[in-house]
């Protein structure tokens, strides 16, 4: 399968196999006018199998929610045909308002005004907690 | 400006500075009655507690400083729909420190980070509880002289218990401390305290569902409350309430110098008949837990 290479835009490589839709969902890529493929189960070596996301423009991504979703992603930055940078991501520290906290005795079921954060307490297994109430998040 | 929302917000220095100060309080009262004058400390409680909210209360006084605040959510703005953060910023401009129970966890998290005073956590919902775990550091400390090498057995809800999971938290920082874990299988110690604190720092414990068998191993037997707020489902509380109830009986088997304690409330999980042995010493905790509030208070409040 051929996917043209793009010339100026932003490729997201090494994505766990499966979680490319999810990825997609979550950056909103599906509000862009430009082109976004999304390759599903391609063949890697590091992986075996990995999905892939092309971009054909170069936009401002949230590095964090790419590291919470999965922290062996890399980002390249295409300009003029060249991969000008590439972006090794890891587990951010802390996450605002990427995933919500499920527990029904947290204050931000109450309080819908509160952001939702989340941070990293076990990076060795991607462990992240409510900073209020420390719940597990799922 | 510092606020106090977990017990681990304070290092074991810390700690040991609020015994010093508390224990200093116990010799010489006197020395410390107008430290706090002309200081107003606002006890939030937007659940009801008679003791915790008595204990900040005489602790405050007894600092020679003035008190303000209410009791039950119905009574404050949090009834008209505002938020606890608006509140305490609120409560900001009238008061010099916060002290904050509600039931929502997290709540008086984010008080401090809205607050222009210290807060003090006095319970968010099943969370936190941290002056508890003060009284129940000191209580320890007066009768055993350590924290190093002691067995505490905790008994009852150890699911739900905020005061058994700040404890287990504060101990585990002291040297060779050993837990038994008594609790029916619903209600054991969550998975995340014995992986990310038990496990994590390779400190002995087991988890049993029979006390009397536990019983002469322990230095510390930590007696909790089954609560009826803390379970969604009224069955579950009926059928668990009862699990433990401690009488002279079980305690034949006991070490004599072992210590009785408990948070406070009681339902029927000891018996009275066991306030007359010399080993119950929960009343005596809850005194202990005046004194370090006032050991804190004066701490937050940086008063020398």
């Amino acid at each position: 399968m051929i996917i043209n290479p793009i010339e100026n835009g932003i490729v997201i490589d090494h994505i766990k196999a499966g979680k490319g839709m999810q990825l997609y969902n979550i950056l909103h890529l599906g509000e862009l006018s430009c082109s976004v493929a999304i390759i599903k189960n391609a063949n890697s070596v590091k992986l075996g199998k990995k999905d892939i996301i092309k971009i054909d423009e170069v936009i401002d991504l949230d590095l964090d929610i790419i590291g919470y979703i999965d922290p062996g992603i890399t980002v390249n930055i295409i300009r003029n045909g060249v991969n000008e940078k590439r972006v090794n991501i890891e587990a951010p520290e802390r996450i605002t308002n990427v995933i919500k906290c499920k527990n029904p005795r947290c204050i931000t079921s109450v309080e819908q005004e509160l952001p939702h954060v989340f941070k990293l307490t076990d990076r060795e297994n991607m462990v992240y907690r409510c900073i209020y109430c420390e719940s597990k998040a799922k | 400006m510092r606020s106090v929302i977990d017990i681990l917000d304070l290092s074991t220095e810390e700690i040991d500075e609020l015994i010093e100060t508390a224990l200093d309080i116990i010799a010489d009262g006197k020395k410390y009655s107008e430290k706090c004058k002309g200081k107003k400390l606002a006890t939030l409680f937007f659940e009801p507690s008679t003791r915790t909210r008595l204990s900040f209360e005489a602790a405050m006084y007894e600092l020679g400083g003035q008190v303000l605040g209410f009791s039950d959510s119905g009574s404050s703005s949090a009834s008209k729909g505002e938020s606890v953060s608006d509140t305490v910023r609120v409560v900001s401009c009238y008061a010099d420190i916060i002290a904050m129970r509600h039931p929502k966890e997290g709540a008086p998290m984010v008080a401090s980070m809205k607050a222009s005073v210290p807060v003090i956590n006095a319970g968010d919902g099943g969370h936190n509880h941290p002056t508890q775990t003060l009284a129940d550091l000191l209580t320890i400390k007066r009768e055993k002289g350590a924290f190093e090498g002691i067995t505490v057995g905790f008994c009852g809800d150890l699911k739900f218990g905020r005061t058994v999971h700040s404890l287990i938290g504060a101990l585990s920082r002291y040297k060779n401390v050993s837990f038994v874990l008594i609790s029916p299988d619903e209600l054991t110690v969550p998975s995340y305290i014995k992986k990310e604190i038990l496990d994590a720092k390779n400190i002995k414990y087991y988890e049993t569902t029979d006390l009397e068998k536990a019983m002469p191993e322990l230095d510390i037997l930590y007696m909790t409350r089954v609560q009826r707020e803390r379970f969604f489902n009224e069955q579950d509380y009926i059928r668990l309430k009862d699990s433990y109830i401690l009488t002279p009986e079980k305690l034949k088997n006991a070490k004599e110098d072992m210590c009785i304690l408990h948070p406070l409330p009681r339902v029927n999980e000891i018996s009275v008949a066991v306030d007359e042995d010399p080993r119950a010493l929960y009343f005596k905790q809850a005194l202990n837990g005046k004194y370090m509030r006032m050991a804190l208070i004066l701490k937050l409040l940086e008063v020398q």
